[in-house]
Formats: C-alpha cells, structure tokens, sequence
C-alpha cells in the first residue's frame, strides 16, 4: 500500500511542477508580459514600473525559480493593481468556492446515485427513460443559461431565493444547482452503468442463493462493487467544478475564487490569474490523487499494486 | 430410513425470446432423498442448471416456471412467494455454483462473507457465527482457518474459495445441497479433493445432493442415482449401477460409448460420436427430441410424445419407445448399425 | 437441421450467403435507431437554416434600428408584435430571427473547426499511444494527466485576455485546449485493436509501421473516433457560449448566442425571451449533436453503452 502511494505521489509532484511550468510561461503567450499588463495605450513609464514591480526584467529562468520558490512557501506575491499579498486574496476567497463546489457535487450525488441506482434495478421501464431524460438534458443545457433560468423563476417569479451574494446558505442553494448539474449525468450513467454490471455477476447469485434479502444484496452488495468508480468520478467532477465555477459566480456575484479570476481578469492582473491558475491545478492534481487512493482503499483487489 | 428431501413433478421453465417461447425445461420430474446423490448428467444447454435453479427460484425475471409439485421436506416451495422462498435459501436448501472465482463479493472478508449466510436464518451473535464459520472451513479442510476469515476472496486459490463456497452452503445446516457443476473450473487433482469432500460432508450431515455435471466419471464416482438429460427433458433415470450396466435410452448408450474403456477399446479404434446437434427449443415440439441423431429411429418415434416409462426395472425410467427390443443389444454392436 | 451437414464441412448456407453485409446491417440499426433519427434531424435542420440564412431573413444581422428595439416576438399578446420580426428585435433594434440564424453559422463553425483541431492533435498522441505503448504511452499518459489538471475555463480565458479575443483565437485556443478526450478514447481503441491477430499478420508480412496504421488499425478505430467527435464538438460550442457569455469570446456585434445571451442579461427580467430563445437554440443545438453522437456509439459498438 504504501509502495502504492509513493509511486502515485511521486507522478502528481511532476504534473504539478509540469503545470507550474505552463502557467508560468502563460503570462508570456503575448511576448511581453508587462505591456500586456499595462494595456493599450499605456505609457512607457507605466510599463517600465509594472516591468520593475514585478521582476520582468530579470532573467527567465530565474523568474520561474523565484516565483515558484515563492509559491512553494505560499507566497505569489503582491499584486500590482490589488495591493495586497495574492496569496492573502486567494486565501480569503478559496474557501467560498469549495463550499460552492462542496454543495454543488453534494447536489449531483443525491440527485444522480438513486437515479442510477433505481434505472438500473428497473432497465428500460419510466424510471430509466426518466433517469436518461435528465442526463441528456443536463449534458446539452449551457450552465450559464441554465442558471439564468433558474434566477428567473426562483429568485424572481416565485421569490423562493436570494439572487446574489453570499451572506446566508441560502444564497448558495441556486449556483449550487446549476453547478451541480451539469455533472449530474455522468455520475448518474456511470453508477447505472455500474450497478447492471454488478447486478448480473456471480456474487450476486451467490448473495440471492443465500437468501439475503433485496434491499441487502442491492446495497450491501451490488452498490459497494458499483460505488467504487464513482467516486473516483465525483473526486475528478470536484475538480472540474472549482475551475468551472467562474461563470457561475459571477453571475450570482459569489464572492469565490473564480470572481477573482474574472475580476483579475477585467484588470489585467496576470499574476494573480497565474496564482489562481496554478492553486486550482495543484488542488486538482491532489484530488486525482485522493480518488485513487480512495479506489485503492475501496476496492481491496487494487491494493497489490 | 429414507425420507424424502426433494420432490418435484412435471417443471417446466419457459423463456420469452423474439423468436419465440424457449421451452428450456420440459416435464422435468426427480426426487432426492436424504443420504442420497442424485447426479444430473447431460450436455451444455440440455437444461441442467436450469432445472436446479428453477429449483432454487433463482431463475432469471423474464422466466416462467410451473411444476404440479415443487416440494423440499414435504413443505410446498412453488406457491411461495418471494420473501418466504428468500427465507428457506441458502437456510434449508443451498447452492453451489460453478464458477468459484467470482462467486464470491471482492469487497468483503471470507468471514463476512460467511457470517452472514448465518446471521440471515438465526437469532445468533456474530461471535456464534464466527465459531460456525471457522468450525466449517476447518471442516472443508482450509488450513489456518482463523486467518483466513479476515482474508479477502482474491487471496485464495480457485480450489479454496470453492471449499468456502461448500462452507458458506453448510453454514445453516440445510437438508439439500445443489452443486451445479462445483469442479469443472478446478484442477483435475482438486477436482477429486473436492467431490471427496462432498461424498464426506453429505455423510456426516444426511443432506441430500443434487449434484449436476457432464462429465460422467463424476457421476461414476459419486451419484447414488442418475437422471440423463437431452433437449430440457429428462431421458433416462435410475440408480447409478442401472444406467452404467444396462443403458436403455439411445442418447445414455451414446455418451457411454464416448467414452473409451481400458482393455476393451482397442488401439486406433474410432471413439464413438453421437453425429448432429440438439434441436432448437424454441415453439412447438413433438415426438422424440433425440430423433434427429438416434440410430434406431423409426417413423413413429417422431408422431407423438414419448413418455417416460419404466424401463428394465420399476424404478429405472426411460423415454424411448423402443427401449424393450433395444434392451439385448449391446453397446459395441449398436455402433455397428449405426456407421 | 438440414443443414447440419452443410455446415460442418465449411460450405455457406443459403442462410449466410443471403446475409446482409456490415454496412448494411448497420444502415438498418441506424435507421431504427430514433435517437440518432431525431438528433441528425434537428441537427441537420438547424444547419440546413443557417446555410440558408441570407435567403430565410431579409435582415442584416448588424443593422441597428434603434426606433425599433425589443419588439416581443410573435407569440406575446402585446400590440408591438409582428410579423416582421416573428422573434422579435434585440436592445439595438436588431431582428432577433437573423442574430440567431448567423449565430447558428458561427456555433456550427466554431465547433466544427475546434473539433477538427483538438481532433487531430488527440487523436495522433492518442492512436501513438496505442499501438506503441512502453515510452510513448507513458509520455503521452503524462500530457494528458497534466492537460486535464488545469482548468480548461480559466486557462482560455486568461490566454484570451492576453492575446485579445476573435474569432480566430478562440477556435485555437479551445483546439489546442479540449483534445484531450480525443487522445484517450483513441488510445484505447488503438490498444484493443493492437492486440488483435490482424496486426500481428500485418507485421509478419513486413508492413511498414505507417501502412498498418493506416490500413488496419484505421478503420478499426474509426468509428470510435466519429463517436468522440461529434461529442467534442458539442463540448467547444458549449464553451464557446460560456466564453462569449463573459465577453471573451467572439466580440460583439458579431452574434454569438453566448454573447447575445450576455447581452441581454440586464434586460431579463423584463424581456425574458432575449434569453430564452438563444438559450433554447443552444440546448437544440448540443442535444442533437449528442444524441447524434449517443446514437452513433449505439449504433457501431452497442457494447460500448454506459
């Protein structure tokens, strides 16, 4: 097991540092970082300050090095139009965005496993025509759009939610939705998937042979073997969703970390996107790591490798 | 002293196809009685395992079946429904399958596994359970027992996890065991380990078995009676020394000549074949359904049903009409008419 | 049983002469198929309608007519409605049914050219991946494990904003950013082809490693790779929405639906269907193209399923 664990830890620390290197260079993609920073129409003076502040003018490779020493002890340093230590920005706004994307695949799990779970006990009957319903339409519905229509008729024709900020839990209960449901069909057909297949193996005759009832053979049994890719699933979707939740929070004016994308965005603050960039990618590769850790610990045939 | 543990009369399991209603089991009727081994011998897809599952009400949803008597210890099995029949399995009647590798769930311990085939029929504490366990797998003849309860299926070899799978059947005690071809996955060594194990096992504990195969050297080995069958019926039954010395039905007399036998077959001698397939199960059929591949057929064997009837003796049945004229002729010069 | 005989000494039957071949059988599965009848319908509907654009609406997409603007579309009982403009006009006056047909161009063409992008960049590292395994499976394992830690939104916007935003730009950007189930579902069709005796029959004739991919693991993969490609191609036409929709993707007054949905945001409360109609667009729009592709996978390789 722990052979295991160091040969995955040992491939996320080169993706990270792979990842690293490409957000690093991003900023670069135009040539001159500084001017790019500036804008247009910026006056020379102005693009040399920005050049100082911010180390262009030093050599490339020692740019990445230092930067990503920096960051190594979480430090991206300071911002040139937020004034204030990035890394103190990205801190104060990450936790909004787990929480969005916390509910967000809490909603996808709750509303795609006994969908699934209920299509596949009853294949091709109303209950799997329905369950299919919702994937198709959640695989083709813009979210952007989507969460639009919900603000339209939750927050507006029938006032049932807030429509913007994020004081109260409440606020969270619509971007969490809309979110949510856009990874709602591949964890709903993946555990469909899942659970048919199971359902017809021999361990399952076994358990009907024994004479365990139903209901314990379809959880105890079937759902254990079938959960199992799944989860590695909805770690991955986790993922996805604190990098996607951009369009989301702007709309609802969440004040997460992909608003801070979006305002650094609007402000040409390249290295405050570069530090989002670069902390989303490092949580995504951590994530990989946990869903295969958590298929090894799940699954005791997986443990030998 | 015997007492009957299994009674059925005139199954019948259907299957709903595009192409039509599988009559995979037909007028199947047997009986098994405590102390006894019941061998059911035919080829892949002759309805065997389906007979045993419809037995077990394990059959798949889309199956039909119907028996005029479906009975285990004299207790009605046909007319129960799901939860009552979910009571007696694996409690008075248990299965053993043929695939031991993946009979058993990856997820969970071998003590789990069969604790919980206990803790489902009795009131007992998962201590209790736990000392029936290791007390059945030292039983089977698993060395180590006590370790090997927190062990995982894919831990074992194929041989042990199918002595699991014989514990896991014995856990509550049942008066009849189904095996449903238990060694053909094995090793020819473990192979005979096995069936030992169960000849034993039956002994001690007066279980009747059920015990399914197509390899009559099993049946040679282990059954008290044997019942041969093609095309979903049943063709021949009879106590084991019946069948191998007198085979009356054509098809019995076929599988036989198969096999070739030290100091009677000679060197480069053609080892007998039975030439054709078996016949589509699917709609309406009549007359003798080994007809197409018989080398004694006549025209009346294809008219109407056979039935099965007693054949040399009283209780050695045989569907064949013409079992009494082919009674005297001998295996050997039966496959001289036929080539 | 007839045919007992016939069959055991290697000579077709009458039966399996008559057979339909391949295409055929597949023809006739696609045919009965509804998912991929109704998907290639609209599918085939909305581009038909977006080709025909010029000819369907008099309008010029960019024409501005502000003494007309947010005219309600024909089915609101308001006294504003008309004939003339049957989906109404947008907050500039201009004829929502036009904004939408050229819009249809511009969704159709970015997804179309994104896929073909990120289609041959996946699909090469993909198929390599496949057939040569050791090393170059285990480069490529990598670069695809390193693309999917970032976050594809984020990353395009960021280089959007740098670079400065057209049309151009984000057919690239989302190319070189989405190939990346392309070189896995190829990889693993490139494998279980491999294994197969064929190859191994190629090889020992002395084909040349590019013949062999060419003309046998090709056509063996091909239809997997069809499947993947018409779900990528939703997936960039979704993204470019959610691009467009925060201003960095195609500029206005180019219509984007994306971007007219952007638009009209402020507007919603008040005119809904501003929203509502380029959003049922796109929703037609990746519907059809997934159940095409759904419907596709059914169709080649029904085992594939989940």
């Amino acid at each position: 097991m722990l052979a295991f664990t160091a040969k995955r830890l040992g491939i996320a620390l080169l993706v990270a540092l792979t990842v690293s290197l490409i957000t690093f260079s991003m900023i670069y993609v135009s040539g001159d970082p500084a001017i790019a920073i500036a804008g247009e129409g910026a006056r020379a003076q102005d693009i040399e300050a920005i050049r100082k502040f911010y180390g262009f003018d030093r050599p490339i490779l020692e740019q990445y090095f230092s930067w990503l020493g920096g960051a190594l002890q979480g430090d991206f340093g300071r911002s040139f139009t937020l004034r204030q230590p990035v890394a103190d920005v990205i801190a104060a706004r990450l936790p909004v965005t787990i929480t969005l994307g916390a509910l967000a695949i809490a909603f996808a799990l709750v509303l795609a496993i006994p969908l699934g779970v209920l299509a596949a006990v009853r294949p091709n009957s109303i209950a799997d025509r329905f369950a299919l319903t919702v994937a198709v339409v959640g695989q083709a519905m813009p979210t952007f759009w989507f969460a639009l229509t919900l603000i339209l008729w939750l927050g507006v024709y029938w006032r049932l939610l807030p429509i913007t900020g994020s004081d109260s839990w409440l606020n969270f209960i619509m971007p969490a939705i809309a979110l949510g449901y856009y990874v709602t069909p591949a964890i709903m057909r993946l555990t469909r998937a899942g659970v048919l297949e199971v359902l017809s193996s021999d361990y399952i005759r076994t358990a009907r042979a024994k004479g365990l009832r139903p209901m314990t053979v379809l959880f105890k049994h079937a759902l254990r073997n079938a959960i199992i890719p799944v989860v590695s699933l909805a770690a991955v979707q986790f993922g996805f969703m604190l990098g996607g939740s951009i369009v989301i929070e702007t709309i609802f004016q969440i004040n997460g970390l992909g608003y801070l994308a979006w305002e650094s965005i609007q402000r040409k603050d390249l290295p405050t996107m570069q530090a989002i960039v670069l902390s989303l990618s490092v949580i995504y590769v951590l994530l990989t790591l946990v869903a295969d850790l958590l298929n090894a610990f799940l699954d005791p045939r997986l443990r030998v490798t | 002293m015997s007492e009957r543990v299994l009674t059925v009369e005139a199954m019948q399991v259907d299957l709903p196809l595009a192409a039509g209603t599988l009559h995979a089991v037909q007028g199947v009727s047997f009986h098994v009685d405590r102390g006894e081994t019941l061998c059911i011998v035919g080829e892949s897809g002759c309805g065997k395992t389906l007979t045993a599952l419809a037995v077990m009400d394990l059959l798949p949803s889309a199956a039909r079946r119907t028996a005029a008597r479906l009975e285990l210890n004299g207790q009605d099995l046909a007319g129960l429904g799901e939860r009552a029949i979910a009571d007696i399995r694996g409690n008075r009647m248990a299965m053993i399958f043929q695939e031991p590798m993946t009979s058993l769930n990856p997820a969970y311990t071998i003590g789990n596994q069969l604790e919980e085939a206990l803790l489902r029929h009795r009131p007992v504490s998962r201590k209790q359970a736990r000392e029936r366990a290791l007390y059945l797998l030292d039983r089977v003849g698993i060395p180590s027992a006590a370790g090997r309860l927190k062990q995982y299926p894919h831990q074992l070899s194929g041989g042990l996890r199918q002595r699991v799978m014989i514990a896991m059947a014995l856990m509550c005690g049942p008066s009849l065991i189904l095996a449903d071809e238990p060694t053909t996955a094995l090793d020819v060594t473990i192979q005979a380990q096995i069936l030992h194990l169960l000849a034993e096992l039956q002994r001690e504990f007066a279980m009747g078995l059920v015990l399914i195969t197509h390899d009559l050297g099993i049946v040679a080995r282990i059954a008290t009676r044997v019942a041969v069958m093609y095309a979903g019926q049943v063709v021949e039954m009879g106590t084991a020394q019946a069948i191998f010395s007198a085979p009356s039905h054509p098809y019995t007399r076929g599988l036989l000549d198969c096999i070739p036998v030290p100091g009677k077959t000679r060197r480069g001698e053609k080892l007998g074949t039975i030439p054709g397939m078996v016949p589509s199960l699917i709609g309406l059929m009549h007359g003798c359904r080994f007809a197409g591949r018989c080398p004694y057929v006549v025209e009346a064997c294809r008219q109407s049903e056979v039935p099965l009837a007693p054949g040399q003796a009283p209780d050695h049945l045989v569907r064949c009409i013409r079992h009494a004229e082919l009674g005297g002729l001998a295996a050997h010069a039966a496959r001289a008419v036929a080539s | 049983m007839v045919e007992t005989g016939l069959v055991r000494a290697g000579i077709p039957t009458a039966a399996e002469i008559l057979a339909p071949s391949p295409a055929a059988v597949l023809r006739r599965r696609a045919l009965r198929h509804w998912g991929l009848l109704i998907g290639g319908t609209i599918l085939a509907i909305i581009i038909v309608m977006a080709l025909l654009a010029p000819i369907i609406s008099p309008f010029d997409p960019y024409d501005q007519q502000l003494g007309r603007k947010l005219i309600p579309p024909i089915w609101h009982a308001s006294a504003k409605a008309t004939w003339v403009h049957p989906l109404g006009t947008d907050h500039l006056g201009r004829d929502y049914l036009t904004r939408l047909l050229y819009g249809a161009q511009i969704s159709l063409l970015i997804g179309v050219s994104a896929m073909l992008i990120s289609g041959v960049i996946g699909t090469t590292i993909g198929v390599l991946a496949g057939y040569f395994g050791g090393r170059v499976d285990m480069v490529v394992n990598f670069i695809v494990t390193t693309r999917l830690s970032m976050p594809v939104v984020l990353v395009a916007l960021a280089v959007v904003s740098i670079i400065g935003s057209s049309l151009t730009v984000v057919i690239w950007v989302l190319g070189l950013l989405i190939w990346d189930r392309f070189a896995v579902v190829m990889r693993s069709a490139t494998q279980q082809v491999r294994v197969r005796e064929f190859i191994t029959a190629a090889q020992a004739v002395g084909c040349s490693t590019p013949r062999i991919l060419l003309t046998e693991v090709a056509p063996n993969v091909v239809n997997h790779l069809i499947v993947v490609a018409t779900l990528e191609m939703a997936h960039a036409i979704l993204l470019e929405a959610a691009l467009s929709f925060l201003g960095l993707g195609v500029q206005p007054p180019t219509p984007s639906w994306g971007l007219m949905i952007s638009e009209a945001k402020g507007l919603m409360f008040f005119d809904p269907w501003l929203i509502t109609i380029p959003g049922v667009a796109l929703f037609l729009l990746v519907l059809s193209i997934n159940m095409l592709g759904d419907g596709l996978r059914d169709v080649t390789a029904p085992e594939n399923r989940n």
